[in-house]
């Protein structure tokens, strides 16, 4: 076909743009919806507990992802930093997903754990009184800031529309499971029962009287990795 | 044929859009030197959320991409559309339309971001409201240009609106697709993908903003505005068709190169780096198309600063298309993925190539659009040269930063321990990032140097003719 037949119709030179650009991305992203072993087969994924859920949006709404990733590579050296490698599985749940693409501070797909909740307040209020090299502004706001949660069952259902398996259970007693995760002296049975026994419970901000929202982000923090059972985990060649 | 010009075309909505151009590109660049400063020293936001480096970090990409290259796009696909096809833009309501639609998306972001209402996607950060603003404002886009296009008074389609039509096009479907999202109130939302589905997503999405919104669209103004500020025709109408479609078939495949070794399947990231390599071809093809239309030119490079912001923007180009490429090799990758390398390709991009571009289209058009001449051809000079500084500081900054934490992340010491904990890694970047500020900060004064010719340049349009 001679070229000028193209640029003498808009029709046929908007369809065939349309056709050149469309197949790139459907061979690269239609797959990835069926093929089984695109995410990994694991023991103890969970979807986040609503105070979980509540520091997540508190990560993106500060765009934390801005300066960490949360994508542990196949490496020797981010190994022994990090730790093992980050599965597809680890963020099935994440609505959007956190991975990052800039590390102006560490990664921190699995930094559940490693520091004590004492110490993510102290780094929020100035970061440089914990590591003097940092250069990340303070979150002093956050421990100020009461948590507002009165959409929590609202957000759950959100998820659950869209693949999370969140339990009717879970989003009705949302509020409650959310209060005894970050109020000491709850009874977290229930909480337990329906997250299991890995859930941190802890007062987050060591202020007991309130929830703020440094108690979500640093719940979110504490849970970062610490999900699958790498025991269990028999790593397949892709 | 300037009576006849003036009549025929809508050059109104193009001064609006000229004007806003250069207004957010001095906001935009402003905001990346503020959080570059913030980086150089931390603190500096004064524990203020509002201006915190995560807050704002996502205003600066929008306000450069989006408000200074969306308008300085508006602005030159209006005017190219009307001059190719010797025809008025197709509706005078859609025009304006557009023109407040945008600038209002702008103002939105604006205010959405510092107050921490964001989507938490690179690039696509916009909460859902201003997500379907966008979307009718880019289908009124897409009316009004497709529609000036038929109203056409040349029976070709001129090459420059080929790139602006696939760029239209593929930023509708990249938006659509990559914002669908559940909402929860009338600001926050989730997206309906999931890790590494939304990974892949994202980055189709994201790299092809840089393919189309900030490559094929500003080559379409590059195959205007470099022949008529050289007076030569465009060097290859065949290395024109060949380039264009390699580049629009090609360009979409790229985006996994962002996700090498993460949890992405290996032939996804395989893929995306092979159809990155292969993209080398067809951007040098623009370069060279670009850059040999000044064949029997050459001299005018000599007096004519315009002309040396539009070619350098191409080598720029080149050379960020070629390091491209480069990055998206697993093993390169491997070193410059989450450094400040990836920082320093982007702004050799952004700043050296499509700023500079724009800037020279701008210095073309704006004494075209008001029928006067340039205010000052020494200030055109004076700003191409703080601009090329700037960028020149900027990049090999980055470079060095970027290379040299890539290697103090995976650097072992004689016993097989890591030498280098992370936090002395982020403190030796503190000159580079000092360097980079000050590369911004030159960039950014020569960007005022134009806002003051510029200014003078309309103000005194009315009794200086053209």
């Amino acid at each position: 076909m001679n070229h000028a037949t193209i640029e003498k119709n808009i029709s046929i030179m908007s369809l065939l743009t349309l056709v050149m650009v469309s197949i790139g991305g459907l061979v690269e992203i239609v797959p990835l919806f069926f093929i089984d072993s695109t995410i990994e087969t694991v023991q103890g994924m969970r979807p986040y507990t609503p105070l979980e859920l509540k520091g997540r949006d508190v990560y993106i709404r500060e765009g934390c992802y801005n300066c960490h990733s949360q994508m542990i590579r196949p490496f020797r050296d981010e190994k022994e930093r990090y730790g093992h490698y980050s599965l597809a599985a680890e963020s099935m749940y994440d609505h959007p997903f956190q991975w990052g693409s800039k590390r102006t501070g560490p990664d921190l797909a699995r930094v559940g754990g490693k520091y004590s909740s004492l110490w993510h307040r102290e780094h929020m209020r100035n970061p440089r009184a914990v590591v003097p090299e940092s250069v990340m502004p303070s979150y002093s706001w956050l421990e100020k800031n009461v948590l507002d949660y009165n959409d929590i069952s609202a957000r759950l259902s959100a998820m659950k529309k869209i693949g999370v398996p969140y339990t009717t259970e879970m989003i009705t007693h949302a509020k409650a499971d959310l209060e005894a995760q970050a109020i000491p002296g709850q009874n977290t049975t229930a909480l337990i029962s329906r997250y299991g026994k890995k859930v941190p419970v802890d007062d987050f901000d060591a202020k007991p009287e309130q929830i703020t929202e440094l108690d979500a982000l640093t719940a979110y923090l504490q849970m970062l990795g610490t999900l699958v059972d790498f025991s269990s985990y028999q790593a397949r060649s892709r | 044929m300037t009576a006849v010009a003036t009549e025929l075309y809508d050059y109104a909505v193009i001064r609006k859009f000229s004007v806003m151009a250069i207004v957010y590109g001095v906001v935009g660049f402003l905001v990346g030197v503020i959080i570059a400063l913030e980086l150089t020293f931390p603190g500096l936001n004064a524990d203020i959320p509002y201006i915190s480096f995560g807050r704002l970090r996502p205003l600066h990409t929008s306000a450069v991409i989006f408000a200074f290259g969306g308008s300085v796009l508006f602005a030159t696909s209006y005017y190219v559309v009307q001059r190719t096809c010797r025809a008025r833009l197709f509706s005078d309501f859609l025009s304006n339309f557009t023109f407040w639609g945008w600038n209002l998306v702008v103002v939105a972001v604006v205010i959405t971001y510092p107050l921490g209402l964001t989507q938490g996607k690179e690039y696509a950060e916009p909460i859902w409201p201003i997500d379907l603003l966008i979307t009718v404002v880019w289908v009124a886009y897409f009316i009004n240009f497709v529609g000036t296009l038929a109203r056409r008074k040349e029976p070709h389609i001129y090459v420059a609106n080929w790139f602006y039509l696939a760029f239209i096009i593929t930023v509708a479907l990249l938006h659509i697709v990559n914002n669908l999202a559940i909402p929860i109130n009338m600001t926050d939302s989730y997206s309906i993908y999931a890790g590494v589905q939304d990974a892949m997503i994202q980055w189709w999405y994201g790299h092809n903003a840089v393919g189309f919104f900030l490559t094929a669209a500003f080559l379409g103004l590059m195959y205007y505005f470099i022949p008529k500020q050289a007076e030569r025709p465009v060097y290859s109408y065949r290395l024109s068709i060949v380039h264009f479609w390699a580049l629009v078939f090609l360009y979409i495949w790229a985006g996994p190169h962002h996700l090498h070794y993460t949890a992405l399947p290996d032939w996804a990231s395989t893929l995306g780096a092979t159809f990155s390599i292969m993209l080398l071809l067809p951007s040098w093809g623009g370069m060279i198309n670009g850059i040999m239309t000044l064949s029997g030119a050459w001299h005018k490079l000599r007096t004519d600063p315009i002309l040396r912001f539009l070619i350098v923007s191409l080598s720029f180009y080149g050379m960020s298309t070629f390091e491209g490429p480069m990055m998206s090799i697993k093993s390169v990758n491997a070193l410059s993925h989450y450094t400040d390398w990836t920082v320093g390709h982007v702004h050799s991009g952004a700043l050296g190539w499509v700023a500079m571009v724009s800037f020279g289209a701008l210095y073309h058009m704006i004494p075209k659009l008001w029928h006067t001449r340039i205010h000052s051809v020494a200030l055109i000079n004076l700003h191409f040269w703080l601009a090329t500084i700037g960028v020149v500081l900027y990049i090999v900054a980055m470079w060095i930063s970027g290379i040299m934490q890539g290697l103090m992340w995976r650097a072992y010491d004689q016993f097989g321990n890591l030498t280098y904990s992370f936090a002395e890694t982020v403190a030796a970047m503190h000159p580079y990032y000092l360097i980079r500020s000050l590369g911004g900060i030159v960039f950014l004064i020569g960007a005022l140097v134009m806002v003051y010719n510029i200014s003078l340049t309309i103000k005194n349009s009315a009794r200086v003719p053209a």
